[in-house]
């Protein structure tokens, strides 16, 4: 029995392997790593896609937090804005108010004056009448006494002289 | 997702690989718990296992029993002598037979077919027949053609001749061989292997059809870790991202249809059916290898066969006759490399058990045993290495068969 058979390829088997391999080649193919493959790379597809659609959805979140943090900045502002415009108009309403008033306080102030000097005006020229009715009365009496007293007429004269304080 | 672990688990160590090699043969038709811890379990129903193969074995020899008392005398003379070189030969070539056990000195076998292709057409008849012999001198009558079979091959007598004579070494002279593509042992266990294949792997890809989310369950999720095994660390890094997929159904085919056969090889009462460790059966598949090697290689593939690029002129014409050999020699040291190491473990298995019978000794028996045992733990390993190997370095041609030019 020599040895060489040991290497020597038999016909017959190369032959049943070569057909039993392409039969069982085609059979798996089709019926095994086709399914088991897909369904692999099925899941691993779905998982990927999972976790982009997470990524996609932390970063959107993060998005609207920067969204959100630009409006409330925004807003602050405006508000700061606000106020300040809010001051700025009660500060020139005050001053407006303030110079209004002075006018009229000044207004007033002068038709107290105008007033006052008509007042005085009037009074001095009261007065006057007065003092002239006064004198007329004073002139009167005078006239009486003196018709009975020349000395006390001239007294009386005195006293009312001396009566009468002009302002 | 769910299998992570075990797919990690798996990438790992090639020893876990092992272990599940043994549930591959029990068939378990529930995995949904950790395969790990059940594998004491599952040691169980290997053992289980054997012994239905066994019986059934028997059963179906039984058939062939009855031809054998004729021959029987003729058979005990020549068993007398206890050669170790014979006996090893016997089991790791190829035969016609499906020897199981002797029984009182009577084989017990299972005929297989015998088809042969002489010059006037088919014949076939049952490799019972023959009488269990192997020396040419039972003469077997079909369609008027006479045959003998010789050392398990099978001879036709020329015109006239009715028993085959021989020169002085031994070679028979009055016949020739006709074209043998019987069913021998080895045909008749890779079709076994075909079967296991196509149950198992159908089984799991229906799984994945009765659920709604491609969530394995059950066989499925012990197969999934290992096809995405042959897509992931053979696949993809061999023959890159884009094109790995046309390749795939190959590379997992020949991965599980070697595997399955190493390790059928291993299982005794199989009675070495070698068919991994035959070269007839690497050689085929070496041979589709680099089929699809060479009509799948590109422009840049043969650009560095033929004129290889960045060298001077001289040295690209003293490359070629080297990268047009290389061309052959990757198959061939495929070819090889699987059955050099698969023959191998079964000649040293072998020949470990021999020498309780060459020397006669009963007292010799632990000393084979244990080392039998070393040698099988290590051939259970060498089972998924080889096939491991193999597809990988198949990836590896079909790769530099499509890489693209990137200078």
């Amino acid at each position: 029995m020599d040895s060489s058979q040991f290497v020597t390829p038999g016909f017959g088997l190369v032959f049943w392997t070569a057909i039993t391999f392409i039969f069982l080649l085609l059979i798996l193919k089709k019926f095994a790593w086709k399914p088991i493959l897909g369904a692999v790379s099925e899941r691993e597809e779905s998982i990927k896609s999972a976790l982009a659609q997470a990524e996609e959805a932390k970063k959107e979140m993060q998005n609207l937090q920067a969204d959100n943090e630009r409006i409330l900045k925004e807003a602050r502002v405006e508000r700061d804005g606000m106020l300040k415009e809010a001051r700025e108009i009660k500060d020139s309403i005050i001053t407006e108010a303030k110079e209004q008033a002075k006018v009229e306080a000044d207004k007033m102030v002068k038709a107290a004056q105008a007033t006052i000097e008509s007042e005085k005006k009037a009074a001095v020229a009261d007065i006057k009448n007065q003092v002239a009715n006064l004198s007329v009365e004073i002139a009167e009496k005078v006239i009486k006494e003196q018709l009975s007293d020349k000395s006390k007429q001239l007294k009386l004269v005195d006293d009312l002289l001396g009566d009468i304080k002009l302002n | 997702m769910l299998n992570c672990g075990v797919v990690k688990g798996c990438k790992k160590s090639f020893e876990i690989l092992f272990v599940n090699s043994f549930n591959v043969l029990t068939f378990a038709p529930n995995f949904k718990g950790g395969i790990f811890n059940r594998i004491g379990m599952k040691f169980i129903s290997f053992r289980f296992l054997l012994l239905v193969l066994l019986f059934s074995c028997f059963n179906m020899a039984a058939l062939a029993q009855h031809h054998e008392s004729e021959v029987a005398e003729n058979f005990e003379e020549k068993e007398a002598e206890f050669n170790p070189q014979d006996m090893i030969t016997h089991h790791v070539l190829d035969a016609h037979e499906f020897h199981i056990v002797d029984w009182n000195n009577h084989p017990i076998t299972l005929p297989l077919p015998v088809i042969l292709w002489t010059n006037d057409g088919l014949v076939t008849f049952m490799s019972s027949e023959f009488h269990h012999d192997d020396f040419g001198s039972v003469v077997v009558e079909k369609d008027g053609k006479k045959f003998v079979k010789l050392h398990e091959k099978i001879y036709q007598l020329d015109e006239g001749a009715t028993s085959v004579s021989f020169d002085a070494e031994h070679h028979p002279v009055n016949a020739s061989k006709p074209y043998d593509i019987s069913i021998t042992r080895n045909v008749f266990m890779m079709w076994i292997s075909v079967l296991v294949l196509i149950l198992l792997f159908t089984a799991a890809a229906r799984r994945y059809k009765k659920s709604s989310d491609n969530v394995p369950t059950g066989i499925a999720g012990f197969i999934e870790p290992l096809v995405v095994f042959v897509r992931d660390e053979i696949g993809i890094p061999m023959i890159g991202e884009h094109k790995y997929k046309k390749y795939m159904p190959y590379l997992l085919t020949i991965f599980f249809f070697i595997w399955i056969n190493n390790i059928f090889g291993l299982i005794p009462i199989l009675n070495g059916a070698n068919l991994s460790g035959n070269i007839a059966f690497t050689f085929t598949l070496a041979m589709f290898t680099f089929l699809i090697t060479t009509f799948s290689g590109n422009k840049n593939y043969w650009k560095h066969i033929f004129w290889m690029p960045g060298v001077p002129v001289p040295m690209k014409i003293f490359l070629m006759p080297i990268e047009i050999i290389g061309m052959f020699v990757k198959p061939i040291s495929l070819m090889i490399r699987l059955f050099a190491n698969i023959t191998a473990g079964h000649i040293i298995v072998l020949a470990l058990m021999s020498l309780i019978f060459i020397f006669k000794s009963v007292f010799i028996a632990p000393v084979s045993v244990g080392f039998s045992l070393f040698i099988g733990v290590i051939e259970i390993i060498v089972t998924a290495i080889q096939a491991y190997i193999f597809t990988v370095l198949s990836a590896l041609y079909f790769g530099m068969a499509t890489e693209e030019e990137h200078h």
